[in-house]
């Protein structure tokens, strides 16, 4: 249990992904069967414990202490597990020679009912230390949040034996903790699990970004176009009656889609993107999707307002076939053909687009027809479905960002490598009526910029710095004097977070504009306008 | 006599009329005794200032030797009486030379008792509880969520974590006062041996501890020929938390930072300031110190000052025991 709780408190304060990576290795390698396989499960979002609620742990608390100072001290620590593991008072006379393993308390909380939970998590809170009860409350109120995907710790796994992460995802499904048959296969003791369950996530085939000599070498006639759809990249998998749907990392998203898993009426893998439909029955923009993302379950309303569909461009399994080692112009055939049986307004065919050169090709992705396509995809006809992102088979050919000049406002000091550096930025644009102007913030953007760029920047906030609060600093920025920043940025979606109304996308420095004066940077209206296409 | 006429706060500091000094003035007064050699306790430009003999010397060394115009040194224990009052200073066990102060006067007894810590710290000498009527605490760390971890289990995280990543600096952050040479004779105590190398800021205080007869072994300067970042591969570096902000921090390979303070037990406050390795280590007491403490005085009044006030006096008050914030100004709780 101790080792577990170390690891969590590390890894909620490392920031970088190698750094994690390692932690989590390390502790892998380190701790025995079954522990790290519920450390991976907790991690992983796979471990359920049922019989507590935090509403129960409070009360714990509180029988135990002064409501007053409970209140003062959670208010002053903001998370109520880690409050609880902080003031929770330790009893002397039980401190245990040895503390429970991992397993032993994963398996006193799962074995809990309702009624007999809450005595059983005050024991072991009594008998851990201030770490361990963290651990123990994160576990019981589920959702670690500490900063590391469910990815990355199958990927510290696969790194104990030097095995792709692809190749644990493609077993992934059919595994349960605490994955004793996993570490075996990657130690090299053990077979490869077999992949047991049905509905099982394929590695997706990714796209490189075009850049600048790419093309020159490469015949247009060997290549397809599609547009670059702006939505979520999605796997549809049905399989002898289980139906799931899958984010791109092979997280199963169904539970938020009811009404998409509903009118699945084949046995198939889809590849495609999830895009919901617009009010006058067009393709919504990435402002309508979002009102179903991020959910665990959604409401009647919710679905009939923002209906999703998927746009196929892959058929990766038809039937038992595996369509994958096929060519993409079979692939294609076969996908157009598939979806003549599918629900129309659920399933659609993502269209080709015609072209004869390169130059055209560069006119189509510049100039989009519609906002939610970000440029177009090119993919070879001759070319297998891959997992990874190799270099050849697929494009990406984006178009150009929007961009944008604002103000530098606050500046905060980095992380890691940066720690000494203010190298997270957050910018604004001019609002207001003319002669009394303010600036209002638009977004924060962290990269973009030459290392030799960081250092200018660097210099400036600290020469030009108003105020300070912890880690951050206000940066002089009025009419006669402030930093421009060309930003350059994806997309807009209105928000009603922020106080300007909108938030960007993907936002990041293009340039540094020292020669603009900042009287001169953009006004809000110019972002708005952005809203209504 | 009223505790409130023996001694009572005034935007310079702490104040007693009969004896007309002040005690941890925050502005320049004639006369004032001094707790401790922390900047926001002891400061200079006073006309006349009584401590313990390490607390002078390290205003000495701080400020030069003209911080005042006359010093007075107050040896632990001994009495001295000041307009009447009687003034005595005991041991506070927060940095080398640190002390609280009994004030004595018509059958009213007072304790001031700047910072303090109870556990053990290598580098200075022990708190002792003195009795009294009133007893003033700080409540830097006064609420129930701050406990300190055992100092020890703390430095063995850090000498673990340089053994994990022996291809990045391990830059500490501490307190250049106290909290550095605790630090490292914690890291000494360990069984470390290899060189800690200091930032500048910390050279004159260590030398002057290691002058008191605490051994802080090899220390080495921090400092660089031009692009030889290996150099500090692997090692500990120990600065002032404000140098690990500042440019100067870049002379180091991929440095895992580390935090000495009690304000690393709450994650998001460690997180925040892009600590990855806090440990808590701290010269103020924890709850459990500061409620133990007030108990063992025997006070019957308890004066709350810089800090979370709210919670000590919410304590005493379910205690039965009179309470009241200070609210005394000028004193930082960040940097600790």
């Amino acid at each position: 249990m101790n080792r577990f709780a170390e690891l969590l408190d590390r890894l909620v304060l490392t920031p970088s992904r190698n750094g994690k990576l390692k932690l989590l290795t390390d502790y892998f390698r380190d701790t025995e069967d079954p522990d790290r396989g519920l450390a991976l499960a907790a991690i992983t979002g796979d471990l359920a414990i049922n019989a507590v609620k935090p509403a129960m742990l409070r009360a714990l608390v509180e029988e135990r202490m002064d409501p007053v100072l409970f209140r003062y001290s959670h208010d002053y620590v903001g998370d109520l597990a880690e409050a609880i593991s902080l003031v929770w008072p330790t009893p002397t006379h039980l401190r245990p020679n040895r503390t429970p393993t991992l397993t032993e308390v994963v398996e006193r909380l799962q074995t809990a009912s309702r009624s007999d939970g809450p005595p059983i998590v005050a024991r072991l809170l009594d008998q851990a230390d201030t770490s361990a009860r963290f651990a123990i409350t994160k576990l019981v109120t589920g959702g670690l949040r500490i900063g590391v995907s469910a990815r990355l710790a199958k990927q510290a796994a696969a790194d104990l034996g030097g095995i792709d992460v692809d190749e644990v995802e493609e077993v992934w499904h059919g595994l349960k903790p605490p994955y004793v048959s996993l570490f075996a296969w990657v130690e090299g003791r053990g077979e490869k699990p077999e992949k047991a369950d049905l509905a099982l996530f394929r590695p997706v085939m990714l796209s490189t970004a075009v850049e600048n000599n790419d093309l020159e070498r490469l015949s247009p006639e060997d290549y397809a176009a599609e547009w670059k759809w702006d939505g979520i990249r999605v796997q549809v998998v049905s399989d002898g009656g289980v139906k799931r749907m899958y984010s791109r990392t092979g997280d199963d998203i169904s539970p938020a889609f009811p009404d998409l898993m509903d009118a699945i009426r084949f046995d198939a893998a889809l590849d495609g993107e999830l895009l919901v439909r617009g009010a006058d029955g067009g393709t919504g923009t990435f402002s309508d999707l979002q009102q179903r993302l991020n959910r665990k379950s959604v409401s009647a309303k919710v679905m009939e307002d923002y209906p999703v569909f998927v746009r196929a461009y892959d058929l990766l399994q038809d039937g038992a076939e595996d369509l994958r080692p096929l060519p993409f112009a079979t692939r294609r055939a076969r996908l157009e053909t598939f979806l003549g049986g599918a629900d129309p307004l659920r399933f659609d065919l993502s269209p080709l687009v015609a072209f004869s050169n390169w130059q055209e090709v560069d006119h189509l992705r510049r100039h989009p027809p519609h906002p939610v396509i970000e440029g177009v995809m090119l993919k070879r006809w001759s070319a297998p479905y891959m997992a990874g992102r190799a270099k050849g088979p697929w494009f990406k050919w984006k178009r150009d960002p929007y961009t944008v000049d604002a103000v530098l406002m606050y500046a905060q000091r980095g992380h890691g490598k940066r720690s000494s550096f203010y190298s997270d930025y957050t910018f604004g644009v001019w609002t207001g009526l003319e002669g009394a102007e303010e600036l209002v913030p638009v977004g924060k953007a962290y990269f973009g910029f030459t290392d030799a760029e960081l250092k200018q920047i660097d210099k400036y906030v600290r020469d030009h710095t108003v105020e300070r609060f912890g880690p951050v600093r206000s940066v002089k920025a009025d009419k006669e004097s402030g930093l421009v920043l060309e930003v350059a940025f994806e997309g807009l979606n209105r928000s009603t977070r922020h106080k300007s109304g909108v938030a960007m996308r993907f936002p990041r420095i293009s340039r540094l504009r020292w020669d603009k004066p900042p009287a001169e940077a953009d006004r809000i209206e110019a972002l708005q306008s952005l809203l209504d296409k | 006599m009223r505790a409130k006429d023996l001694l009572h706060p005034r935007p310079e500091g702490l104040y007693c009329p009969p004896g007309d000094f002040f005690i941890d003035p925050v502005r320049p007064v004639d006369r004032a005794l001094i707790t401790h050699g922390h900047s926001d306790h002891a400061r200079s430009g006073h006309a006349h200032v009584m401590a313990t003999r390490e607390t002078l010397a390290i205003m000495g060394l701080r400020y030069g030797e003209d911080f005042c115009a006359t010093t007075q040194e107050a040896r632990l224990g001994d009495l001295v009486e000041i307009g009447g009052v009687k003034v005595s200073f005991f041991p506070a066990g927060h940095v080398l030379g640190s002390a609280q102060i009994l004030l004595e006067h018509g059958g009213t007894r007072i304790v001031a008792s700047g910072d303090y810590k109870r556990r053990r710290d290598p580098t200075c000498r022990p708190f002792e509880p003195v009795s009294c009527d009133v007893f003033i605490t700080e409540a830097t760390f006064g609420l129930p969520v701050f406990r300190h971890p055992p100092d020890t289990q703390e430095i063995a995280r850090l000498l673990r974590s340089a053994e994990q990543f022996p291809e990045r600096a391990h830059l500490v952050g501490a307190y250049a006062l106290g909290k550095a040479q605790r630090v490292m004779k914690l890291i000494r105590e360990a069984g470390y041996d290899k060189p800690i190398y200091i930032h500048g800021a910390l050279q004159k205080l260590s030398a002057f501890y290691e002058r008191e007869g605490v051994r802080l072994g090899d220390l080495q300067p921090a400092t660089l020929e031009k692009g030889n970042k290996g150099d500090f591969a692997g090692a500990i570096v120990v600065g002032p938390p404000s140098a690990f902000a500042d440019r100067w921090a870049r002379r180091f390979p991929d440095p895992v930072s580390a935090f000495a303070s009690g304000w690393m037990r709450i994650r998001q406050r460690a997180k925040q300031r892009g600590v990855e390795l806090p440990l808590i280590i701290s010269d103020h007491s924890d709850w459990d110190e500061l409620t133990e403490t007030i108990a063992d005085t025997g006070a019957s009044e308890v004066w709350v000052t810089h800090g979370r006030e709210e919670a000590l006096v919410r304590w005493c008050e379910i205690n039965g025991i009179a309470a009241q914030p200070l609210h005394l100004v000028g004193y930082e709780d960040e940097a600790e």
